[in-house]
């Protein structure tokens, strides 16, 4: 009981704490919080145009009846697997493109209510993951390194334990 | 991407029109060009309130501190690569940023660490640090918190603890992919 009470004062809490631990050091706590959020405004800048440019194909895609089809088409593997089939567009793109996988899962949450089942599934594959083949990319060729090796389906696995575990975990805890 | 978002177009299209969902498509277009803009905005305030908070932690030495803890498992991990100095640190710097959520600070180091194993010759070490930076280790998920609350939900952090769950199970899983194909590799 005290802890479902406490809970959502976990936030507030930290933000406390990040206070409490500037101050002590001697930083200036307001300082540092305006040029946080002058970070946090550039990192939205910085996605907004492509957020702009695929939300209008994500919604396309959705009113067209696709992911319907691909999702019935999926659903014997996914249904299998415990995965709610509404995410099927957000794990083909959360390995590809970071915006791309944003949009979907807005999407899914906006469709299935950000309390739903499919909504919370989306929102902890999208924190619990990363844009695996950007990252892949950016790595090794900045390394100068033209052989990935086995890194790939090294990083794949993780990817798909981080999915089966999310739609595991989320039918236990909200099911 | 180019060449997605045409097919993507192209598939929409063609299935709206089978489907006989023409007149929903065409609106579903522009409120997805309408939904985008308000959407960036209500992300924006939770990503702006908690990179106030790692900037806290950052000017409290936070990075740092988490630096000298990472030290040991580093040694571990990469034995080689953690023998040369500058590669542990830049390692270290790499791994906390990811921690504290830091994705501008954390890119940088990681690809000093990745130019340092490729200087060593340690080809494996070099593909365990790409597996660890593809498995996100973040231990607050704020732009997963952020997307909820920008979408109405009750309790937007209450997933955390589901997330660092999926994490853990996605960086195990990576990791032990990782110690048996490095075998298998050749």
């Amino acid at each position: 009981m005290a802890l479902r009470t406490l809970t959502p004062l976990a936030v507030p809490g930290l933000v406390l704490l990040g206070m409490l631990a500037a101050y002590r050091s001697g930083a200036d706590v307001f300082e540092a919080l305006t040029a946080g959020a002058r970070k946090g405004l550039e990192t939205t800048l910085a996605v907004a145009p492509a957020l702009l440019a695929l939300f209008p194909a994500v919604w396309l895609l959705r009113a067209s009846g696709l992911p319907e089809l691909l999702g019935r088409l999926l659903d014997p593997l996914l249904a299998r697997l415990g995965i709610p089939g509404e995410t099927a567009l957000l794990l083909l793109l959360r390995p590809l493109s970071g915006s791309g996988a944003l949009s979907a899962a807005a999407d899914i949450i906006t469709q299935a209510g950000p309390d739903s089942l499919a909504g919370r599934t989306a929102a902890v594959m999208l924190g619990s993951s990363e844009t695996t083949f950007y990252v892949i990319a950016v790595y090794f060729s900045a390394a100068g390194v033209r052989e990935s090796r086995w890194a790939i389906p090294a990083a794949l696995c993780a990817d798909l334990a981080c999915w089966l575990s999310a739609a595991w975990v989320c039918r236990l805890l909200w099911a | 991407m180019g060449p997605a978002l045409i097919v993507l177009y192209a598939f929409s299209l063609l299935s709206a029109a089978l489907l006989g969902r023409e007149a929903e498509a065409g609106r579903a277009l522009l409120e997805g060009a309408q939904a985008a803009l308000p959407f960036a905005v209500q992300l924006a305030g939770g990503l702006c309130l908690w990179s106030g908070v790692t900037e806290l932690l950052e000017r409290a030495g936070a990075a740092a501190g988490l630096s000298r803890l990472l030290a040991p498992v580093l040694r571990r991990l990469f034995p080689r690569g953690a023998a040369d100095p500058e590669t542990l640190s830049a390692l270290s710097e790499n791994v906390s940023a990811n921690l504290l959520g830091l994705g501008n600070a954390a890119t940088p180091a990681g690809i000093r660490a990745a130019k340092g194993l490729h200087r060593l010759g340690v080809r494996d070490e070099l593909c365990l640090l790409v597996v660890l930076n593809t498995a996100s280790v973040q231990l607050f998920p704020a732009a997963a918190g952020s997307l909820r609350a920008a979408l109405g939900a009750s309790s937007p952090f209450d997933i955390v603890p589901a997330v660092w769950l999926c994490s853990a199970c996605s960086l195990l899983a990576g990791l032990s992919a990782a110690a048996l194909l490095r075998r298998l590799w050749r």
